[in-house]
């Protein structure tokens, strides 16, 4: 297995903001758009050195949207900023229409998605994000896995042409990416390679599922670790090549098993030879308040829930 | 009949020709419109007059150096479609595949299909104004002088991003903006004043910030000097709402004074009996 260690931890939207901040000095058409959640989304940084090319929407998500796809229409590169909740179900048909449908260049950036939100409960617990965005033809759907990844695929969002949607959340976790990296949209990340299971995690969970392997590893288990930061367009060729070795899956997610990346893997291996699948995902379940720790465990999110459907998995291949 | 009039009448003929043709679309709300339309592409509006591919005017859709015009309403199509044409954006001949499988002039107006003069998708109300605001926005931000309308149905009012836009821009000095409301009062399933009541709908608009303006958007005289009036009021920090009426169903005697033709087709002896109060005039495509 090979070692990941981390000096510090870090929240994803922290590195979307210092994205942004690096977009404000070298790319001129982007633009920052919030609605009344400035300080979650870490913008200030790039609304102090470019106060002009910051709109405030105030808590008007569905204008925020529409005034985002105009923007496009004069070259601007807009970036839609609101929590995860906000930014896909409230405006579901607002990105349908004028973004999607529309083919406007307009990033949706949302930041709190998932259970780890925490304290503030279901209500903005976004679970079913992922699926709403994968069902619209041509967005692209992004879910990074820690501060620099995060940080490295809002650069390159910005030079990406097309609608996006990039999901990142509110807990500080492990920055165990490479700070330089290079963010390749629809390109899997080889975490670890290995023989016995496919670990296809991403967002919050690709830590878990580090652990998870180092877990497995000590009982013997020797497990391929993928980080799926694109949800869409998926790395079919990555997914298809890794199972094919591995023989068996387990897809790992912050969100609803409905939809999300665990479907998509599904839908694509089972056109083809299907192998034996578990899902860590949410079982068909709103969320709840608690530490983002305490949920995690009690909606089965964890390295110990990977480590447990990894062995079913196996134990399936007979 | 003035030059606008006489296209006006034509895009009328249009209108219904289309409609009948694919037994299907919105002619009630689309005939109201037909002089506000006419009235901006023919005369109003900065638009790149340059000449492309086949003859037809050469669109961008970044919309650089002209004015904008964004249809909030999207299901009054055939009179967007029918102007467009006729100012020479495309063949009027295509017009003869509106609503018919693989056409470029979908039931509702979109990008998609990369028809000329068309820059969003509109037809889900109340999404028009918000992308009207950002268009201006960016002229702003470009330092372009040019001037975002839009147009919007009276009962897409009910639509609540109508008000986050309406909130939002003249907090912002959107000054590059005008917006028309078709003040007709008839919605699919009623009047408006039964459906869900706008009240007042020009003192909402003040009362938010617009500096607000009436207009007969039936009479081309009326319109045309509104107008005129209009490139003086831009720019001015706020921006400006035309609380346009108009009657559903304009230059058809039976179409008018019902919410009945707003999404039906006339047959054939309909068809005929409309056009007869409409002149050819441009030739019909």
């Amino acid at each position: 297995m090979k070692k990941y260690t981390f000096t510090e931890k870090k929240d994803t939207r922290s590195g979307f903001g210092a994205g942004m901040q690096v977009l404000g000095q070298t790319n001129p058409n982007v633009v920052a758009m919030c609605a009344d959640l400035v300080g979650s989304l870490k913008l200030d940084a790039f609304i102090k050195e470019n106060p002009e090319r910051f709109i405030q929407c105030g808590i008007s998500e569905a204008n925020m949207i529409g005034m985002a796809a105009g923007l496009t229409i004069g070259g601007k590169i807009p970036f839609a900023t609101t929590f995860a909740n906000f930014g896909s179900g409230r405006v579901y048909d607002q990105i349908r229409q004028s973004v999607a449908y529309s083919d406007k260049n307009v990033k949706i950036a949302v930041s709190h998605a998932g259970l780890t939100l925490g304290e503030d409960g279901a209500t903005h617990q976004i679970l079913e994000d992922l699926a709403m965005m994968r069902a619209l033809p041509g967005m692209t759907v992004i879910n990074p896995c820690d501060y620099n990844q995060t940080k490295a695929a809002t650069i390159a969002v910005a030079e990406y042409e097309g609608p996006v949607y990039l999901r990142f959340g509110r807990p500080v976790i492990p920055v165990f990416t490479d700070a330089d990296q290079k963010f390749e949209i629809g390109k899997a990340w080889m975490v670890n390679e290995g023989t016995d299971v496919s670990i296809f995690a991403t967002g919050h969970l690709v830590w878990e599922a580090i652990q998870a392997g180092e877990m497995l590893e000590a009982e013997g288990i020797n497990a391929e670790i993928i980080n799926i930061h694109t949800i869409k367009p998926l790395d079919e060729k990555a997914i298809l090549k890794s199972v094919k070795k591995t023989g068996c899956l387990v897809s790992a997610e912050e969100h609803q098993v409905a939809g999300g990346l665990g479907s998509a893997i599904a839908e694509l291996l089972i056109q083809g030879t299907p192998y034996p699948q578990e899902f860590i995902a949410v079982k068909d379940s709103f969320g709840e308040s608690g530490t983002p720790a305490q949920l995690m465990e009690k909606y089965g999110l964890t390295a110990n829930d990977i480590v447990a459907a990894a062995k079913r998995a196996i134990a399936r291949k007979k | 009949m003035t030059e606008l009039q006489s296209i006006a009448s034509q895009v009328r003929r249009d209108i219904l020709r289309m409609v009948h043709g694919c037994q299907s679309g919105h002619p009630g709300g689309s005939l109201g419109c037909t002089d506000l339309l006419v009235a901006l592409y023919f005369q109003q509006m900065k638009i790149n007059n340059r000449k492309g591919k086949g003859g037809y005017l050469s669109f961008n859709l970044d919309g650089k150096g002209e004015d904008l015009f964004f249809l909030s309403n999207g299901h009054i199509s055939p009179v967007f479609y029918s102007v467009l044409a006729r100012r020479g954006y495309f063949d009027v001949k295509e017009l003869a595949t509106f609503r018919k499988i693989n056409t470029r002039l979908q039931g509702h107006p979109t990008t998609h299909e990369g028809l000329p003069g068309i820059r969003i998708a509109s037809g889900s109300l109340g999404q028009g104004l918000s992308v009207a605001i950002g268009a201006a926005l960016a002229k702003k931000l470009n330092g372009e002088k040019n001037i975002v309308y839009c147009l919007m149905g009276d009962g897409e009012q009910q639509e609540g991003q109508v008000w986050e836009a309406v909130q939002f821009a003249p907090n912002n000095n959107v000054d590059n903006l005008v917006a028309f409301v078709d003040v007709n009062g008839q919605q699919i399933d009623g009047s408006t004043n039964k459906v869900n009541n706008n009240r007042d709908l020009g003192a909402k608009y003040k009362a938010f910030g617009w500096r607000v303006v009436t207009v007969d958007g039936n009479n081309m005289d009326e319109l045309t000097t509104l107008l005129r009036k209009i490139k003086r009021l831009v720019g001015k920090g706020q921006p400006i709402a035309v609380m346009m009426k108009t009657e559903m169903g304009q230059g058809v005697d039976f179409m008018m004074h019902s919410h009945k033709w707003h999404g039906v087709a006339p047959n054939d002896a309909q068809l005929e009996q409309a056009l007869a109060q409409l002149p050819e005039t441009l030739g019909d495509y």
